[in-house]
């Protein structure tokens, strides 16, 4: 090994520093294990590790949980839990990737319209089909309202910009969000019948309907997921601005709609589910950015793990706060994220 | 062989011709500065020979037209190195340098240990190694200068665009970033062509100038030829005086006393006249 090889160690990207991978994961250990643990039924952690233990196959172990406590755990608890570490996976890296696409930090995963389109189609099912129907139609509804939203924002601000300038793009998407609103609005007034039902959609929340949801979102999520992490070097490119990228060889045009779709058909997915969850976009990837101060290299798997603990959590206080009723998951990303994220705001190097 | 064949190149901003009609051969291994009046279209012409804008006519290198090529390779033929670059704070200056080696990577690949040498090696060409780790956002102006033009290196691009190379930087870091340019393109036979607003300066490094105003050539050649009192007077509006240094030249502005009232010769204090003729 020559000089100049040797010296080359010493300009190797950061990574994600061991330390901040292994907090993160811990922390989303941490938040599965409180999600399964924590419930109206104490099944106790020793119980839930026998029981782990023994569907992991490891010998000598056997579950300690009775036949419905078992239930209970895999059928009920673990798809909840999964569930919302799989959303909030995907929103806190969609939030992270819209962020480095439109170098704004203050953009989230439903800037181009599609939690409003997603929004009308919910509204549209809730409202018109039949009791038996809905329950399957509706994600399908949220997903397709959703996705054309977002196609009907790029087209237009395709049109206008040459796709090549973000403030078009962003521009485009008020325009096109206000109009769905304003049909989701109009349909929602004429069936005020429905209002509840529509609303407690808007403010989301993960459903215990056990593994068939997961089944449901996991395809598009994995595959944006996927998609999002492969692009992850090209991100910190693009956060150079648009010609300065497009000079160093990136098209630019080309990889933003790669991502902006894949962070998009994500985005559906868990919106369609779960309903219109906000600020984990926003906060999860910039806490991770003022406390470990990294790029998107780094911020965009982080914000994977993070995220999904993140939501987790929440999500297991707003099950058991009220219970047995629930308190809209947005409420409560949103009532402990802020305060939390106030504190970061004020203790960070301001590394963003 | 030329490097870069210009045929009537033509750029349209906003229903104004920026750049008019330019046709313009630079050899492999020049040192051109493009020179000119504010808005004469220097840097637009840059951008569009590093086909950042559209424009009409034809841009070759090495006998390519530009528009046939994948982004990424005309990005391993041409370097820019922008007036105002964009530096992230929090990036640091291995990381950005390595960015330089983007074109070579294609979008899915990962940096190997090739493209960590030729950073390694541009790092240690401007007297950078030791500021690997180091955050953009710690540099002073004259080092954020030198990581640029790292990243432009690192970037194995025979032909290097710069765009207001020293605008930023004082006397001092000004000679050394053209003392470097000069080095490298002697070592690497890089062909530079920087836009350029000292006249002095560009003409002490440049072996030709190309002046353009409102977007095409009005004159090109050796410095001492494209800089004369009268063309620097018709397309700057300046009155300059042009003081021949070493086989060089100087252009030293001719201060306008015709405006101030010379209280020095009149010393009377009442003379109000601003004396509006030459």
């Amino acid at each position: 090994m020559n000089a100049t090889a040797v010296r080359a160690t010493a300009v190797r990207p950061r990574g994600i520093a061991p330390v901040w991978a292994g907090a993160a994961v811990a922390f989303l250990l941490g938040s599965i294990a409180i999600g399964v643990a924590v419930g109206p039924i104490d099944l106790g952690l020793e119980g839930i590790s026998s029981s782990l233990g023994e569907r992991l196959r490891i010998p000598g172990i056997t579950s300690s949980l009775s036949r419905t406590e078992e239930s209970i755990l895999w059928e009920i608890r673990m798809p909840r839990v999964v569930l919302a570490a799989v959303v909030g996976g995907m929103l806190s890296l969609a939030g992270a990737t819209y962020q480095g696409v439109f170098r704004n930090p203050l953009v989230d995963p439903y800037l181009l319209g599609v939690a409003a389109g997603a929004g009308l189609g919910a509204t549209l099912a809730i409202a018109y089909l039949p009791d038996g129907l809905r329950g399957q139609a509706l994600p399908a509804a949220a997903f397709v309202g959703g996705a054309l939203a977002v196609f009907l924002t790029y087209s237009v601000g395709r049109s206008t910009g040459r796709g090549r300038d973000t403030t078009t793009l962003v521009l485009a998407g008020v325009t096109v969000a206000s109009f769905f609103t304003a049909l989701q609005t109009f349909v929602q007034q004429q069936n005020a019948d429905t209002l509840q039902q529509v609303y407690t959609w808007i403010l989301g929340s993960i459903p215990s309907s056990g593994w068939s949801d997961v089944v449901l979102v996991l395809p598009y999520v994995a595959l944006a997921t996927v998609v999002i992490l492969v692009y992850r070097r090209v991100v910190d490119v693009l956060s150079l601005g648009d010609e300065e990228a497009a000079s160093l060889g990136v098209d630019v045009g080309r990889v933003r709609l790669i991502l902006v779709v894949a962070a998009t058909v994500g985005t559906a997915a868990a919106v369609a589910i779960c309903g219109l969850i906000g600020f984990v976009g926003i906060i999860v990837p910039h806490a991770i950015r003022m406390v470990a101060g990294v790029g998107y290299r780094a911020l965009l798997p982080l914000s994977v793990i993070v995220g999904a603990g993140f939501l987790v959590l929440a999500d297991v206080i707003a099950r058991t706060a009220l219970s047995p009723a629930e308190i809209p998951l947005g409420i409560v990303t949103a009532f402990f994220g802020a305060p939390f994220f106030a504190l970061v705001l004020r203790t960070s190097r301001g590394a963003a | 062989m030329s490097a870069i064949r210009l045929t009537a190149v033509t750029v349209t901003l906003g229903g104004r011709r920026v750049v008019d009609q330019v046709d313009l051969v630079v050899e492999e291994g020049a040192w051109v500065a493009v020179i000119g009046p504010n808005g004469a279209g220097k840097t637009t012409l840059l951008r569009a020979v590093a086909r950042l804008l559209p424009f009409a006519g034809s841009i070759e290198l090495d006998g390519r037209a530009t528009a046939a090529m994948r982004r990424s390779e005309l990005s391993r033929l041409i370097a820019v190195v922008p007036q105002d670059p964009s530096t992230p704070s929090w990036m640091t200056v291995g990381e950005y340098v390595l960015l330089g080696r983007t074109p070579h990577l294609g979008a899915l690949a990962k940096e190997g240990r090739r493209d960590l040498e030729a950073v390694a090696r541009a790092l240690e060409r401007l007297d950078l190694s030791g500021f690997g780790a180091r955050p953009l956002g710690t540099l002073s102006g004259g080092e954020k200068q030198r990581v640029v033009v790292a990243r432009a290196l690192a970037q194995e691009a025979r032909i290097i665009l710069l765009d207001e190379p020293t605008a930023a930087l004082d006397i001092g870091h000004q000679q050394q970033a053209l003392d470097l340019l000069d080095v490298l393109r002697a070592e690497s036979g890089l062909t530079l062509v920087a836009a350029m607003h000292d006249l002095t300066l560009a003409a002490q490094y440049a072996e030709r100038m190309v002046l353009l105003d409102s977007g095409r050539v009005v004159a090109d050649g050796v410095p001492r030829d494209v800089l004369t009192e009268e063309t620097i007077a018709r397309h700057y509006g300046a009155s300059i005086d042009i003081v021949p240094v070493d086989g060089r030249v100087a252009v030293i502005p001719r201060r306008a006393r015709w405006l101030i009232p010379d209280r020095r010769v009149r010393g009377d204090g009442c003379d109000q006249a601003w004396r509006g003729e030459r």
